[in-house]
């Protein structure tokens, strides 16, 4: 091996990577096996990245009165019906887990809008919001779900209870039970061949006659692409 | 750790610094020529096609943010693009209240590994614009010395569209596009409505195989991810691994270059740069320099190499290193289309971007703002993924049931969940991308303040948009309605007004920025001659957009490959007549 060789692995390869890794910073080290916490971003991950992944899923934000506060919102806003789970069935209340720590400049505002409910629940009913009945829980909920009609006083419920929805919405459509209720059916590998015809019928549309002739044909897509001097396609 | 600089005994040809679309190009070119190369990368090594590298077809659910962005990764936690706008102690700063976001992508490829693959040349225009409206400076070279080259970048890359004989808009060796998606139709209704030509969009995504060694997309919707076939251009799959599997092309990976190095008589020997890994300093030399780490990075890099002979930075004797610099201009608007609600679901990912777009159609004569804009278009029945179902506080509105009543904001419960579903893929969104005119008074400069982790000194930006710009934005927000009303839309939020400068995206943020080390053939006013060749500096120089005279209401990248390989020509010309 030569000094070029040599000084080349160094920088790339395995070799270079074990002996680099003495004696520098933390982040660069591996953790060891058996602390791995399932859970985080699978592919192409850097080790900064597996390292924060690890620190968030190790630790706890919600507490175990929070964490009751929230499953039974999220059931609320996504429930069970006949096509699809309701939120707690799907990890919705996990996924906000990890949300509040991967982004934490949402904590402060969601754990405000988690102990206004107690004070909401007892102002109204005497009682702690867990302790609500369903029926009261949900003249709660009322107050603060229809941004257009709600009282000016609970304007800030409101905000907080949009931010509450909108995780979890995502944490909710973002999962297989999620896909097949919104009835995504791409990601599968394909030859995409223009909108299906009878779609195209009924929304009124035909491709312009321009470029038939040049669209990709699925058929095509085997072959290696050849062109004249004018870049027209001969093959 | 003991301070120690290691140096290579070995002297490359080329060190070729940044492995980006410049960088990469030009390790291709070279080493093909039978030169030594060596490539420094601040980075790692990217591969996609392997499989601990892969993020593409990976459902939301492999992440437990669900692929939400994250500071390295902005655009989303399974983009391929490593780095982001803050880069943990790699800072860079701002003077006074000027703006200015500055997007790093740290690994082989470099930001080829994050853009939209939208592929256009640069027109006869584009080179000449001071010619035309007397503001700014012509290039020294036109769209003729430049055209082979981006016949030849078609041929070796790949990009698909379609010949339009637009004068501006040079056709090329285009792939078959791909039919558009139901969206694009809408908007083509509305755009035809509105006089607006738009047309099979240019982007640089094999719809058909150019050579053995990559493979024809199979329409995920996820070049963004990387491509594992690699069906997509990024310069780590299409340039650098190839010409290191073909020629003598040695790859330094996590190096970041602190200086060009340079002899007595003011020529480059090499480069000097810290390894990431170890934080210790090493050395490299070659006969020839070549720089493309990006336009901002690049300047860096010259600023921070001061000597005897180069004072101010190496091949800076005019003072206009690091001005003129200027990104593209960015504004957007969405809405939603009744007729495309509750729509019949199938498969409708396509490529990794817009099947349709449109050039800048307008003469300038007839506006109060000098140059143009494109337009891009999105929409369609996407991956959902982080933020599916959001804004519901203020879209739900548009959902009207069988008796024309609209739903009510917000909500909760089976009807808001129906609801998600109905709305999924009616909603549309363009985006302008338009040419600023470059100015001295818009420039990065070295902090003489602050350093970054590694000691070495960082930019400091000073950049404002002019009038030229802001009226330019508030022409697209004019058209943009034009185009959306036509389609049949309901226009979503309020039209950004004068108070946000009409939604001019701050500069940097279209990622497009240019112009730093700028050609001309006159080296008090320009850091380049026409073959990118420093003026002060013989065997040094620079393959990334640095070079550019003026952004086009184009997307840089197929210029810079153009470029890159026109330089190369030049080195491989100029070392075998011994001239450098």
């Amino acid at each position: 091996m030569n000094r070029r060789e040599n000084l080349k692995l160094l920088f790339t390869g395995t070799v270079g990577t074990g002996l680099l890794l003495t004696g520098c910073s933390p982040e660069e080290q591996a953790l060891p096996e058996n602390a791995l916490l399932a859970g985080g971003t699978i592919g192409g991950r850097t080790e900064e990245e597996k390292q924060r992944d690890q620190a968030l899923l190790s630790e706890t934000f919600f507490t175990d009165d929070e964490r009751k506060k929230l499953s039974t919102l999220v059931d609320i806003i996504m429930p069970k019906d006949s096509e699809s789970p309701a939120a707690t069935e799907i990890g919705v209340v996990d996924f906000m887990e990890f949300m509040m720590k991967d982004q934490p400049g949402n904590q402060t505002r969601m754990r405000g809008g988690l102990m206004w409910l107690d004070f909401e629940a007892d102002e109204k009913f005497g009682k702690a919001f867990n302790e609500l009945s369903e029926s009261e829980v949900i003249q709660i909920v009322d107050e603060v779900a229809w941004p257009d009609t709600a009282k000016p006083e609970y304007e800030g419920g409101v905000r907080w209870f949009n931010m509450l929805r909108n995780l979890t919405c995502s944490g909710y459509f973002s999962t297989e039970p999620g896909w097949k209720y919104m009835g995504y059916v791409g990601n599968t590998p394909n030859a995409w061949d223009g909108v299906p015809q009878e779609v195209m019928a009924k929304h009124g549309f035909q491709l312009e006659e321009k470029y038939l002739s040049i669209y990709l044909k699925p058929e095509d897509r085997g072959t290696i692409i050849q062109w004249d001097d004018e870049g027209n396609v001969t093959g | 750790m003991s301070f120690q600089i290691k140096s290579s005994g070995d002297t490359y040809d080329v060190i070729i610094v940044g492995s980006g679309a410049g960088g990469g190009m030009a390790s291709k070119i070279l080493s093909e020529a039978g030169l030594s190369v060596a490539v420094i990368e601040a980075g790692g090594d990217f591969d996609p096609a392997k499989e601990e590298d892969r993020t593409q077809l990976r459902p939301p659910w492999e992440s437990p943010r669900r692929g939400a962005g994250t500071q390295i990764r902005p655009f989303g936690d399974f983009d391929a693009a490593i780095g982001g706008w803050e880069i943990d102690g790699e800072p860079y700063t701002r003077k006074g209240d000027s703006e200015f976001d500055w997007f790093r992508s740290r690994m082989v490829g470099g930001r080829t590994n994050h853009w939209g693959r939208i592929s256009l040349r640069f027109g006869p225009n584009d080179f000449k614009r001071a010619s035309i409206d007397g503001l700014g400076d012509d290039w020294p070279i036109g769209y003729d010395d430049v055209k082979p080259y981006y016949d030849k970048v078609d041929k070796l890359i790949g990009v698909y569209g379609s010949k339009e004989g637009i004068y501006n808009e040079p056709d090329g060796f285009f792939l078959p596009p791909p039919k558009p998606r139901l969206h694009e139709l809408y908007l083509k209704k509305g755009a035809s409505s509105a006089s607006i030509p738009m047309i099979p969009s240019r982007l640089s995504i094999l719809t058909r195989p150019i050579n053995k060694d990559r493979g024809a997309c199979f329409f995920c919707r996820q070049c963004n991810r990387a491509c594992q076939v690699y069906a997509d251009f990024s310069a780590g799959t299409c340039l650098v691994h190839p010409a290191m599997k073909q020629g003598k092309v040695d790859l330094f990976t996590h190096s970041m270059v602190r200086k060009v190095t340079t002899d007595d008589s003011g020529k480059a020997t090499g480069v000097s740069f810290v390894n990431i890994k170890d934080m210790k300093e090493y050395k490299l030399k070659s006969s020839v320099v070549v720089l493309g780490a990006s336009a901002c990075e690049t300047s860096r890099i010259m600023l921070n190499s001061k000597s005897k002979t180069h004072p101010n930075g190496i091949g800076n004797s005019s003072g206009v290193l690091g001005h003129y610099l200027h990104d593209s201009t960015g504004a957007s608007r969405s809405g939603i289309i009744p007729d495309m609600m509750g729509r019949e679901r199938y498969n409708e990912d396509g490529t990794g971007g817009m099947h349709m777009y449109t050039p800048w159609w307008l003469d300038n004569k007839k506006l109060d703002f000098a140059r143009g804009y494109h337009i891009e278009y999105g929409g369609g029945m996407g991956q959902p993924g982080y933020g599916a179902g959001g804004n519901m506080d203020s879209m739900r509105k548009y959902i009207t049931d069988e008796f024309g009543k609209p739903s009510p904001n917000g909500g909760y419960g089976e009807g808001l969940k129906k609801d998600i579903r109905q709305i999924y893929g009616s909603t549309v969104g363009m985006s302008g991308r338009g040419e600023s005119v470059p100015r001295f008074d818009n420039y990065c400069e070295i902090d003489p303040t602050v350093v970054d982790k590694f000691g070495i000194p960082v930019l400091r930006f000073n950049y404002k948009w002019t009038d030229q710009e802001i009226n330019q934005a508030k022409h697209m927000q004019d058209t943009f309605e034009e185009i959306l009303t036509g389609s049949g839309a309901q226009l979503l939020g309020t039209k950004p007004g004068a108070d946000t400068l009409y939604g001019l995206a701050a500069p940097g943020r279209i990622i497009h920025e240019v112009g730093t080390a700028r050609m001309g053939n006159d080296p008090k006013t320009s850091v380049l001659n026409s073959n990118s060749q420093a003026h002060d500096c013989k065997n040094l120089f620079v393959v990334d957009a640095g070079s550019f005279v003026s952004q086009a209401d184009k997307n840089p990248t197929w210029t810079i490959l153009a470029l890159s390989w026109r330089t190369s020509d030049y080195i491989v010309s100029e070392l075998k007549k011994k001239n450098i």
